[in-house]
């Protein structure tokens, strides 16, 4: 049963991704005012939209690290490993969006960056989180868990700030699109069916993912634990 | 307040006013700052205007780094730091001693640059000037207390005195921004500071709170 959702879901997933490039570049219809450069949102929006979520995972990881580092250390070490998955995921999923951005801007506003509200806060999100793969690189062990944790927490409380500059601020990027008002949401049939597979597939890339990183970092730590174990024995 | 968070804070007070070690050198890196960006940038009249506000704040954040990487730096010789995770008091107290202590350092150090900042840019204020005494310490609160915050944090990693400037400046980015535009926009008078204001308070209530509910366990890794 385990593997053969362990083929399946990979299987799935690539078909999902195939569907949803199919949909987004041959069966979408043009955008009335943008013309073709506005296919790039069926990936831009999807990767701004889950990398908030692998963000959240991340948090949920970190949280889970502190609550149970000392009551229950399997749990705890299983969020550690999800809270650095989550992370590295997100931060990818990020970089996919400061990239496929300026691509846009580029052809929409004629320039490839600008200091906005929200094109900076997505850059210092991603900031932040490289910050806490770094963290974890400079020191080692159960502390550096710990204070990776509190540092993932402190990055998450970044992400609202994220979310909320478009409405604070006055901002150039285009309103969102979904929630942003009356006018927001996507009106053509065609675009929307797009735009959700699009969601799906990369939603299902990053889980697979997700997962795959997750169970390297357990049997990492399994294998350290199991180092630390025979040394102690040999030095008895 | 708590006898705890006097001892704390009378404490470093008393180690700074006899050595000035961390007042002196934000001093003198700040100025450094302020006269190698003004030979960077040339200010004449209308852009020393626009830019000194952001010269002033990036200028207390690289000084500041120096002084906060010293604030638990100091705490190490003679095992100090341990006595203290032993001691039955909550880490709150510790922690809101040491920022405020580097807070009164780098606004004293913002007070005396002031002056000679005024004289180097040329400047003259066209908005509301008193506004720029809420600005000032808003912003710095809001280095001040990520910074000791993450200075204990990285204390106990390789690198650690770079480690500091990575996590910190990506943190404190918006409170950055927040400042920078805020100071701009009393100085040129073109924009209302109020907005950013706000912006300021609510993420040093946000940091300063979390700081707090957090710093026991950053301290008491293990």
């Amino acid at each position: 049963m385990k593997k053969a959702a362990l083929t399946l879901f990979p299987l799935i997933t690539v078909l999902l991704m195939i569907w949803g490039f199919y949909q987004a570049i041959y069966v979408a219809p043009n955008d009335a005012m943008q013309g073709e450069i506005s296919r790039i949102f069926y990936y831009h929006v999807p990767h701004a939209m889950l990398c908030f979520l692998f963000f959240a995972v991340s948090l949920v990881g970190s949280i889970g690290y502190l609550t149970y580092r000392h009551a229950r250390p399997v749990l705890a070490q299983a969020s550690d490993a999800l809270a650095l998955a989550g992370a590295e995921v997100g931060v990818i999923y990020c970089t996919i969006v400061l990239l496929t951005g300026p691509l846009w801007g580029r052809r929409a506003w004629g320039i490839w960056w600008t200091w906005d509200a929200r094109l900076t806060t997505t850059l210092v999100l991603w900031l932040i989180y490289v910050s806490y793969l770094l963290l974890r690189r400079f020191s080692a062990g159960p502390q550096m868990q710990t204070l990776a944790a509190v540092l993932g927490i402190f990055g998450a409380l970044d992400v609202p700030i994220v979310y909320m500059s478009n409405r604070w601020w006055r901002t150039q990027h285009p309103a969102p699109v979904f929630g942003g008002g009356p006018d927001s949401g996507i009106k053509d049939p065609a675009m929307l069916a797009a735009f959700g597979w699009n969601v799906l597939a990369w939603f299902c890339w990053g889980l697979l993912v997700l997962f795959l990183r997750y169970h390297v970092e357990r049997r990492h730590q399994q294998y350290a634990e199991l180092e630390a174990e025979e040394a102690l024995a040999g030095a008895d | 307040m708590n006898s705890v968070f006097w001892t704390h804070l009378v404490k470093d007070l008393r180690i700074e006013w006899r050595s000035l070690d961390a007042i002196v050198s934000m001093l003198f890196f700040a100025g450094l700052v302020v006269v190698l960006f003004s030979l960077a940038f040339d200010p004449r009249a209308a852009v020393s205007q626009g830019i000194a506000g952001g010269v002033l704040c990036v200028a207390t954040m690289f000084a500041s780094v120096s002084a906060l990487n010293q604030a638990w730096a100091r705490e190490i010789r003679h095992q100090v730091m341990d006595a203290q995770r032993m001691t039955p008091s909550s880490g709150a107290q510790l922690y809101f001693a040491k920022v405020l202590v580097n807070f009164i350092f780098v606004t004293v150090v913002q007070g005396a640059l002031a002056p000679f900042f005024f004289v180097m840019y040329n400047l003259h204020i066209a908005g509301a000037g008193w506004v720029l005494a809420l600005i000032l310490p808003l912003g710095t609160w809001a280095l001040v207390c990520n910074g000791v915050f993450f200075a204990a944090l990285s204390i106990r990693s390789r690198n650690r005195e770079l480690l500091l400037s990575l996590i910190l400046f990506p943190i404190f980015i918006p409170a950055l921004l927040g400042m920078v535009q805020a100071t701009t926009a009393v100085l040129t008078g073109e924009n209302d500071p109020w907005l950013w204001i706000k912006m300021l308070t609510g993420y040093d209530i946000i940091f300063t709170t979390v700081s707090l509910l957090l710093f026991d366990v950053v301290f008491h890794a293990e």
